[in-house]
């Protein structure tokens, strides 16, 4: 699998979350991805960049565009330096959050995606890896 | 600082989305609606979506809390315009917007809303005492 492009980019505001829709938006295009799935990753990256502003204290997304012959593809990594998640499993059961919101964005990340693979240490940050495919 | 513009229309409250919200503006547009309905005494909310490419849950939440708490002040409101994209999105998400009542357009809508299509009396406008007798 041949990895074609990278960009890395902060995600530390709620202005840096409608940018990271954007850039993710233009290059799932530039995958030839259709409006489902552009929407899909789209939105699966928004939850993400949200989680990783509030409950991460900012960190960054890194993009890369994928290919392994046959389809195309983007992997999304948003990694922060934050508290981290104790409990994974919980975190990712719908309805559950630590803050104020609805307690979908990891749950619903994971649906909107292909792969999904999370790893987080309190203390140390978390690291969320999303990637869908054409 | 920058808003979504609000406009009235006899009994309804017309809201249309064009630009990609940032969260505090989605909560900023949810603060002058909830005013906006006490102050003009609407009897409907009519919030368009259709250039909306993303709906999030953070959107999606704030769509709920409008039409709850326009509820509760005695308006009615009617989303209109979601893309096919953004509601194959949103229930994969897990976002049902159960409780938001939605049109497939503006006509539609305003056949939904009381007072909206021509068949009662005018609303006082802003700043007047007293509702509408009904």
């Amino acid at each position: 699998m041949a990895v074609a492009r990278t960009e890395k980019l902060p995600v530390q505001s709620s202005e840096d979350i409608v940018k990271v829709r954007q850039v993710v938006r233009a290059w799932a295009v530039a995958q030839g991805f259709t409006l489902v799935d552009q929407t899909k990753i789209v939105t699966a990256a928004s939850e993400l960049a949200r989680n990783t502003v509030i409950y991460g204290g900012g960190g960054t997304v890194e993009l890369e565009s994928l290919g392994d012959g046959k389809r195309r593809g983007l992997r999304l990594t948003f990694a922060d330096q934050g508290p981290g998640i104790a409990n994974l499993e919980e975190a990712l059961r719908d309805g559950f959050t630590s803050g104020a919101g609805l307690g979908l964005g990891l749950g619903g990340a994971r649906r909107l995606s292909n792969e999904f693979e999370i790893q987080s240490q309190p203390g140390v940050g978390t690291t969320v890896r999303i990637a869908r495919w054409t | 600082m920058e808003r979504i513009p609000i406009l009235k229309m006899g009994p309804v409250l017309l809201v249309s989305i064009q630009v990609d919200m940032h969260d505090q503006l989605a909560l900023t547009l949810q603060d002058d609606l909830t005013d906006r309905i006490v102050k003009t005494r609407a009897r409907g909310v009519l919030i368009d979506i259709s250039s909306l490419e993303v709906v999030d849950s953070f959107i999606g939440r704030m769509l709920g809390n409008i039409a709850a708490m326009s509820r509760v002040l005695d308006a009615e409101t009617v989303v209109v315009g979601m893309r096919p994209a953004v509601a194959i999105t949103l229930v994969e998400l897990g976002m049902s917007l159960s409780g938001v009542r939605t049109a497939l357009n503006v006509e539609r809508a305003m056949e939904m809303l009381p007072g909206a299509n021509g068949d009662a009396v005018a609303a006082p406008g802003e700043g007047t005492d007293g509702r509408r007798p009904d």
